[in-house]
Protein backbone atom coordinates (compact mmCIF):
# COMPACT_ATOMS: atom_id res chain seq x y z
CA UNK A 1 0.00 0.00 0.00
CA UNK A 2 1.32 3.10 -1.18
CA UNK A 3 0.96 6.38 1.40
CA UNK A 4 -1.91 7.55 -0.61
CA UNK A 5 -3.74 4.34 -0.49
CA UNK A 6 -2.89 4.52 3.63
CA UNK A 7 -4.19 8.04 3.64
CA UNK A 8 -7.54 7.50 2.03
CA UNK A 9 -7.84 4.19 4.41
CA UNK A 10 -7.24 6.45 6.93
CA UNK A 11 -10.14 8.60 5.91
CA UNK A 12 -12.96 6.14 5.38
CA UNK A 13 -12.02 4.86 8.55
CA UNK A 14 -11.73 7.92 10.66
CA UNK A 15 -15.47 8.53 8.58
CA UNK A 16 -16.90 4.99 9.35
CA UNK A 17 -16.19 5.86 13.24
CA UNK A 18 -18.25 8.59 12.76
CA UNK A 19 -21.28 7.61 11.09
CA UNK A 20 -21.28 4.56 13.28
CA UNK A 21 -21.62 7.39 16.79
CA UNK A 22 -18.45 6.01 17.78
CA UNK A 23 -16.79 9.44 17.81
CA UNK A 24 -18.34 12.99 17.54
CA UNK A 25 -17.12 16.13 16.95
CA UNK A 26 -15.55 16.66 20.15
CA UNK A 27 -13.03 14.14 18.72
CA UNK A 28 -12.62 16.74 15.84
CA UNK A 29 -11.77 19.06 18.39
CA UNK A 30 -8.96 16.87 19.24
CA UNK A 31 -7.53 16.64 16.32
CA UNK A 32 -7.45 20.31 15.18
CA UNK A 33 -5.90 21.20 18.79
CA UNK A 34 -3.03 18.42 17.12
CA UNK A 35 -0.38 20.05 15.22
CA UNK A 36 3.35 19.76 14.57
CA UNK A 37 4.57 21.11 18.50
CA UNK A 38 2.01 18.74 19.78
CA UNK A 39 2.30 15.63 17.15
CA UNK A 40 0.89 13.42 19.94
CA UNK A 41 -2.31 14.89 21.50
CA UNK A 42 -5.35 12.80 20.30
CA UNK A 43 -2.99 9.54 21.48
CA UNK A 44 -2.07 10.85 24.83
CA UNK A 45 -5.28 12.35 25.70
CA UNK A 46 -7.17 9.48 24.58
CA UNK A 47 -4.92 6.56 26.32
CA UNK A 48 -5.09 9.04 29.60
CA UNK A 49 -9.10 8.26 28.96
CA UNK A 50 -8.82 4.81 28.39
CA UNK A 51 -6.72 4.54 31.94
CA UNK A 52 -8.99 6.11 33.79
CA UNK A 53 -12.32 4.32 32.21
CA UNK A 54 -10.06 1.47 33.39
CA UNK A 55 -9.97 2.54 36.88
CA UNK A 56 -13.78 3.73 37.35
CA UNK A 57 -15.11 0.58 35.56
CA UNK A 58 -13.35 -1.62 38.24
CA UNK A 59 -14.07 0.67 40.61
CA UNK A 60 -17.82 0.38 39.90
CA UNK A 61 -17.88 -3.51 39.34
CA UNK A 62 -16.91 -3.57 43.04
CA UNK A 63 -19.15 -1.26 44.53
CA UNK A 64 -22.27 -2.56 42.34
CA UNK A 65 -21.03 -6.22 43.99
CA UNK A 66 -21.14 -5.13 47.52
CA UNK A 67 -24.37 -6.30 49.29
CA UNK A 68 -25.59 -3.06 49.72
CA UNK A 69 -24.95 -1.28 47.22
CA UNK A 70 -24.22 2.82 47.50
CA UNK A 71 -25.80 4.35 44.64
CA UNK A 72 -24.58 7.74 45.32
CA UNK A 73 -20.69 6.84 44.76
CA UNK A 74 -21.59 4.24 41.94
CA UNK A 75 -23.85 7.93 40.64
CA UNK A 76 -20.32 9.63 41.01
CA UNK A 77 -18.36 6.92 39.26
CA UNK A 78 -20.44 7.17 36.39
CA UNK A 79 -20.07 11.08 36.27
CA UNK A 80 -16.81 10.81 35.95
CA UNK A 81 -16.95 8.72 33.56
CA UNK A 82 -19.63 10.23 31.36
CA UNK A 83 -17.16 13.37 31.57
CA UNK A 84 -14.43 12.19 30.75
CA UNK A 85 -15.59 10.15 27.71
CA UNK A 86 -17.75 13.29 26.50
CA UNK A 87 -14.12 15.30 26.97
CA UNK A 88 -13.09 12.83 24.50
CA UNK A 89 -15.71 12.62 21.75
CA UNK A 90 -16.35 8.98 23.08
CA UNK A 91 -20.13 9.20 22.46
CA UNK A 92 -21.81 5.56 22.78
CA UNK A 93 -19.70 5.42 25.97
CA UNK A 94 -21.17 8.82 27.08
CA UNK A 95 -25.06 7.81 26.14
CA UNK A 96 -24.65 4.38 28.27
CA UNK A 97 -23.45 6.65 31.24
CA UNK A 98 -26.20 8.99 30.45
CA UNK A 99 -28.32 5.30 30.71
CA UNK A 100 -26.59 3.96 33.92
CA UNK A 101 -27.19 7.47 35.58
CA UNK A 102 -31.09 6.63 35.02
CA UNK A 103 -30.68 3.20 36.73
CA UNK A 104 -28.75 4.95 39.77
CA UNK A 105 -31.71 7.38 40.54
CA UNK A 106 -33.78 4.92 40.61
CA UNK A 107 -31.70 2.82 42.80
CA UNK A 108 -32.32 0.06 40.66
CA UNK A 109 -29.44 -2.46 41.23
CA UNK A 110 -30.16 -5.33 38.30
CA UNK A 111 -30.85 -1.97 35.83
CA UNK A 112 -27.17 -0.84 37.15
CA UNK A 113 -25.25 -4.03 36.87
CA UNK A 114 -26.72 -4.41 32.85
CA UNK A 115 -25.72 -1.04 32.29
CA UNK A 116 -22.22 -1.58 33.57
CA UNK A 117 -22.00 -4.55 31.06
CA UNK A 118 -23.04 -1.94 28.09
CA UNK A 119 -20.31 0.86 29.11
CA UNK A 120 -17.72 -1.96 29.38
CA UNK A 121 -18.61 -3.23 26.30
CA UNK A 122 -18.68 0.77 24.67
CA UNK A 123 -15.25 1.07 26.05
CA UNK A 124 -13.66 -1.85 24.77
CA UNK A 125 -15.40 -1.39 21.23
CA UNK A 126 -14.24 2.06 21.23
CA UNK A 127 -10.81 0.98 22.11
CA UNK A 128 -10.36 -1.08 19.99
CA UNK A 129 -11.02 0.91 16.97
CA UNK A 130 -8.89 3.73 18.08
CA UNK A 131 -6.49 1.70 18.17
CA UNK A 132 -7.17 0.45 14.48
CA UNK A 133 -6.58 4.22 13.68
CA UNK A 134 -3.82 4.98 15.82
CA UNK A 135 -1.89 2.28 14.00
CA UNK A 136 -2.76 3.15 10.42
CA UNK A 137 -1.48 6.36 11.48
CA UNK A 138 1.47 5.11 12.54
CA UNK A 139 2.19 3.49 9.33
CA UNK A 140 1.65 6.80 7.61
CA UNK A 141 3.76 8.93 9.46
CA UNK A 142 6.33 5.29 9.34
CA UNK A 143 6.00 5.87 5.23
CA UNK A 144 6.87 9.39 5.08
CA UNK A 145 3.24 10.63 4.86
CA UNK A 146 1.05 12.98 7.06
CA UNK A 147 -2.21 12.20 8.92
CA UNK A 148 -5.26 14.06 6.72
CA UNK A 149 -6.81 17.26 8.42
CA UNK A 150 -10.46 16.00 8.57
CA UNK A 151 -11.76 19.53 8.45
CA UNK A 152 -9.54 20.29 5.29
CA UNK A 153 -11.49 17.53 3.34
CA UNK A 154 -14.41 18.95 4.13
CA UNK A 155 -15.79 16.41 6.60
CA UNK B 1 6.50 25.20 42.20
CA UNK B 2 8.69 27.52 40.78
CA UNK B 3 6.57 29.53 37.83
CA UNK B 4 8.59 32.20 35.36
CA UNK B 5 6.10 34.11 33.97
CA UNK B 6 6.77 35.86 30.53
CA UNK B 7 5.90 39.42 31.51
CA UNK B 8 3.39 39.82 28.44
CA UNK B 9 1.65 36.81 28.43
CA UNK B 10 -1.32 36.02 30.42
CA UNK B 11 -0.75 33.41 32.89
CA UNK B 12 -4.30 31.08 33.71
CA UNK B 13 -4.76 28.39 36.53
CA UNK B 14 -6.92 25.63 35.39
CA UNK B 15 -8.23 23.86 38.65
CA UNK B 16 -10.32 20.03 37.45
CA UNK B 17 -9.96 17.38 39.52
CA UNK B 18 -10.08 15.23 35.89
CA UNK B 19 -6.72 14.49 33.98
CA UNK B 20 -8.48 14.12 31.24
CA UNK B 21 -10.23 17.36 31.00
CA UNK B 22 -6.91 19.39 32.49
CA UNK B 23 -4.79 17.97 29.77
CA UNK B 24 -7.49 19.18 27.24
CA UNK B 25 -7.81 22.54 29.40
CA UNK B 26 -4.31 23.18 29.32
CA UNK B 27 -3.98 22.46 25.57
CA UNK B 28 -6.27 24.59 24.69
CA UNK B 29 -5.20 27.63 26.81
CA UNK B 30 -1.66 26.98 25.52
CA UNK B 31 -3.00 27.05 21.92
CA UNK B 32 -4.14 30.82 22.47
CA UNK B 33 -0.59 31.86 23.69
CA UNK B 34 -1.45 31.35 27.80
CA UNK B 35 0.81 30.25 30.19
CA UNK B 36 -0.98 27.98 32.37
CA UNK B 37 -0.39 26.23 35.57
CA UNK B 38 -2.93 22.77 36.07
CA UNK B 39 -4.17 21.58 39.88
CA UNK B 40 -6.48 18.81 40.35
CA UNK B 41 -7.77 20.38 43.62
CA UNK B 42 -9.88 23.63 45.35
CA UNK B 43 -6.98 23.37 47.90
CA UNK B 44 -4.13 23.55 46.00
CA UNK B 45 -5.39 26.01 43.89
CA UNK B 46 -5.67 28.01 47.15
CA UNK B 47 -2.24 26.95 47.89
CA UNK B 48 -0.59 27.92 44.66
CA UNK B 49 -2.47 31.47 45.26
CA UNK B 50 -0.90 31.58 48.75
CA UNK B 51 -4.10 31.66 50.72
CA UNK B 52 -3.41 28.57 52.66
CA UNK B 53 -4.01 31.17 55.78
CA UNK B 54 -4.07 34.42 55.21
CA UNK B 55 -2.71 35.64 58.13
CA UNK B 56 0.10 33.21 57.87
CA UNK B 57 0.91 34.05 54.16
CA UNK B 58 4.23 35.06 54.16
CA UNK B 59 5.46 33.09 56.88
CA UNK B 60 5.97 29.64 55.25
CA UNK B 61 9.34 30.40 53.85
CA UNK B 62 9.00 26.73 51.90
CA UNK B 63 6.08 27.95 49.60
CA UNK B 64 6.31 30.84 47.36
CA UNK B 65 5.43 34.40 47.48
CA UNK B 66 2.51 34.69 45.64
CA UNK B 67 0.71 38.26 45.19
CA UNK B 68 -1.56 38.29 41.87
CA UNK B 69 -0.98 42.42 41.68
CA UNK B 70 2.30 43.82 41.67
CA UNK B 71 3.84 43.35 44.98
CA UNK B 72 5.81 40.26 43.70
CA UNK B 73 6.27 39.94 39.86
CA UNK B 74 7.49 36.41 40.31
CA UNK B 75 3.74 34.63 39.93
CA UNK B 76 0.85 36.50 38.44
CA UNK B 77 -2.43 34.59 38.10
CA UNK B 78 -4.44 36.74 35.37
CA UNK B 79 -7.12 34.36 35.48
CA UNK B 80 -8.64 31.22 37.24
CA UNK B 81 -10.86 28.37 35.16
CA UNK B 82 -11.88 25.71 37.27
CA UNK B 83 -14.09 23.24 37.00
CA UNK B 84 -17.66 23.18 39.27
CA UNK B 85 -17.99 19.55 40.30
CA UNK B 86 -14.67 18.29 42.09
CA UNK B 87 -14.83 16.46 45.66
CA UNK B 88 -13.68 18.20 49.01
CA UNK B 89 -14.19 21.82 47.62
CA UNK B 90 -16.67 23.12 44.53
CA UNK B 91 -16.09 25.54 41.87
CA UNK B 92 -18.11 27.23 43.56
CA UNK B 93 -16.75 26.95 47.38
CA UNK B 94 -13.43 27.83 45.19
CA UNK B 95 -14.87 30.90 43.74
CA UNK B 96 -16.31 32.51 47.38
CA UNK B 97 -13.38 32.01 49.15
CA UNK B 98 -11.58 33.60 46.21
CA UNK B 99 -14.03 36.69 46.25
CA UNK B 100 -13.51 36.93 49.47
CA UNK B 101 -9.97 37.55 50.09
CA UNK B 102 -8.57 40.69 49.56
CA UNK B 103 -5.44 40.18 47.51
CA UNK B 104 -7.76 37.68 45.29
CA UNK B 105 -10.70 38.97 44.64
CA UNK B 106 -9.98 41.03 41.37
CA UNK B 107 -8.89 37.99 39.73
CA UNK B 108 -11.53 37.01 36.85
CA UNK B 109 -12.85 33.32 37.45
CA UNK B 110 -14.63 31.15 35.14
CA UNK B 111 -16.50 27.93 35.97
CA UNK B 112 -16.64 25.05 33.71
CA UNK B 113 -19.36 22.19 34.40
CA UNK B 114 -20.83 19.11 32.18
CA UNK B 115 -24.08 19.94 33.88
CA UNK B 116 -26.38 22.98 32.33
CA UNK B 117 -28.33 23.55 35.88
CA UNK B 118 -29.51 27.49 35.11
CA UNK B 119 -29.86 27.68 39.01
CA UNK B 120 -25.73 26.52 39.01
CA UNK B 121 -25.27 28.93 36.59
CA UNK B 122 -26.80 31.85 37.85
CA UNK B 123 -25.05 31.22 41.06
CA UNK B 124 -22.02 31.08 40.28
CA UNK B 125 -21.94 34.42 37.96
CA UNK B 126 -24.04 36.07 40.82
CA UNK B 127 -21.26 35.22 43.28
CA UNK B 128 -18.68 37.04 40.77
CA UNK B 129 -17.87 34.37 38.03
CA UNK B 130 -17.21 36.22 34.78
CA UNK B 131 -18.48 33.11 32.44
CA UNK B 132 -19.75 29.71 32.66
CA UNK B 133 -18.41 27.06 29.91
CA UNK B 134 -20.43 23.88 29.61
CA UNK B 135 -17.87 21.34 28.91
CA UNK B 136 -16.63 19.80 26.56
CA UNK B 137 -14.78 23.58 26.73
CA UNK B 138 -14.17 24.71 23.18
CA UNK B 139 -12.03 27.08 21.46
CA UNK B 140 -14.77 29.48 21.02
CA UNK B 141 -15.15 29.43 24.68
CA UNK B 142 -11.18 30.08 25.33
CA UNK B 143 -11.50 33.41 22.88
CA UNK B 144 -13.81 34.62 25.62
CA UNK B 145 -11.16 34.97 28.03
CA UNK B 146 -8.98 37.44 27.01
CA UNK B 147 -11.52 40.56 27.47
CA UNK B 148 -11.30 39.58 31.39
CA UNK B 149 -7.77 39.47 31.50
CA UNK B 150 -6.65 42.44 29.75
CA UNK B 151 -9.47 44.10 31.87
CA UNK B 152 -8.03 42.96 34.93
CA UNK B 153 -4.48 43.95 33.82
CA UNK B 154 -5.39 47.60 33.00
CA UNK B 155 -6.95 48.00 36.62
CA UNK B 156 -3.57 47.04 37.78
CA UNK B 157 -2.06 49.75 35.93
CA UNK B 158 -4.57 52.17 36.87
CA UNK B 159 -5.66 51.54 40.50
CA UNK B 160 -7.96 54.57 40.88
CA UNK B 161 -10.33 53.53 38.16
CA UNK B 162 -12.79 50.41 38.80
CA UNK B 163 -13.45 48.97 35.59
CA UNK B 164 -15.53 45.72 36.38
CA UNK B 165 -18.45 47.85 36.66
CA UNK B 166 -19.93 50.74 34.68
CA UNK B 167 -18.96 51.67 30.98
CA UNK B 168 -16.22 51.15 29.44
CA UNK B 169 -15.16 52.87 26.52
CA UNK B 170 -12.25 50.81 24.87
CA UNK B 171 -13.00 47.18 26.51
CA UNK B 172 -16.17 44.53 26.01
CA UNK B 173 -18.29 45.31 29.08
CA UNK B 174 -18.39 41.99 31.27
CA UNK B 175 -20.41 39.67 30.01
CA UNK B 176 -21.93 38.28 32.12
CA UNK B 177 -23.88 35.29 30.13
CA UNK B 178 -22.39 33.03 27.56
CA UNK B 179 -25.18 34.84 24.86
CA UNK B 180 -25.93 38.51 26.30
CA UNK B 181 -24.09 41.34 25.19
CA UNK B 182 -24.76 44.53 27.10
CA UNK B 183 -23.02 48.06 27.34
CA UNK B 184 -24.59 48.74 30.85
CA UNK B 185 -24.19 47.06 33.83
CA UNK B 186 -27.84 48.04 34.36
CA UNK B 187 -29.26 45.73 31.91
CA UNK B 188 -27.18 42.45 32.30
CA UNK B 189 -29.67 40.09 33.13
CA UNK B 190 -28.79 37.06 34.92
CA UNK B 191 -30.60 35.34 32.75
CA UNK B 192 -29.41 31.89 31.16
CA UNK B 193 -30.66 32.89 27.70
CA UNK B 194 -29.77 30.11 24.87
CA UNK B 195 -28.00 27.91 27.02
Amino acid sequence: MDVGQMRRQWVEYTKSLFMEGFLDSQFEQLQQLQDESNPDFVVEVVSLFFEDSERLLNDLTRALDQPSVDFKLVDSYVHQLKGSSSSIGASRVKNACIAFRNFCEEQNVEGCRRCLQQVKQENLLVKNKLETLFRMEQQIVAAGGSIPNMEQIGF
Amino acid sequence: MGVAVKPNQFHVLAVDDSIIDRKLIERLLKTSSYQVTAVDSGSKALEFLGLIDEDHEQEDADIPSVSPKNLNQDIEVNLIITDYCMPEMTGYDLLRKIKESKSLKDIPVVIMSSENVPSRINRCLEEGAEEFFLKPVQMEDVSKLRPHMMRNKAKDDEPNINKRKGMEEENQSPERTRTKYNNSLEDVQLVVGDL
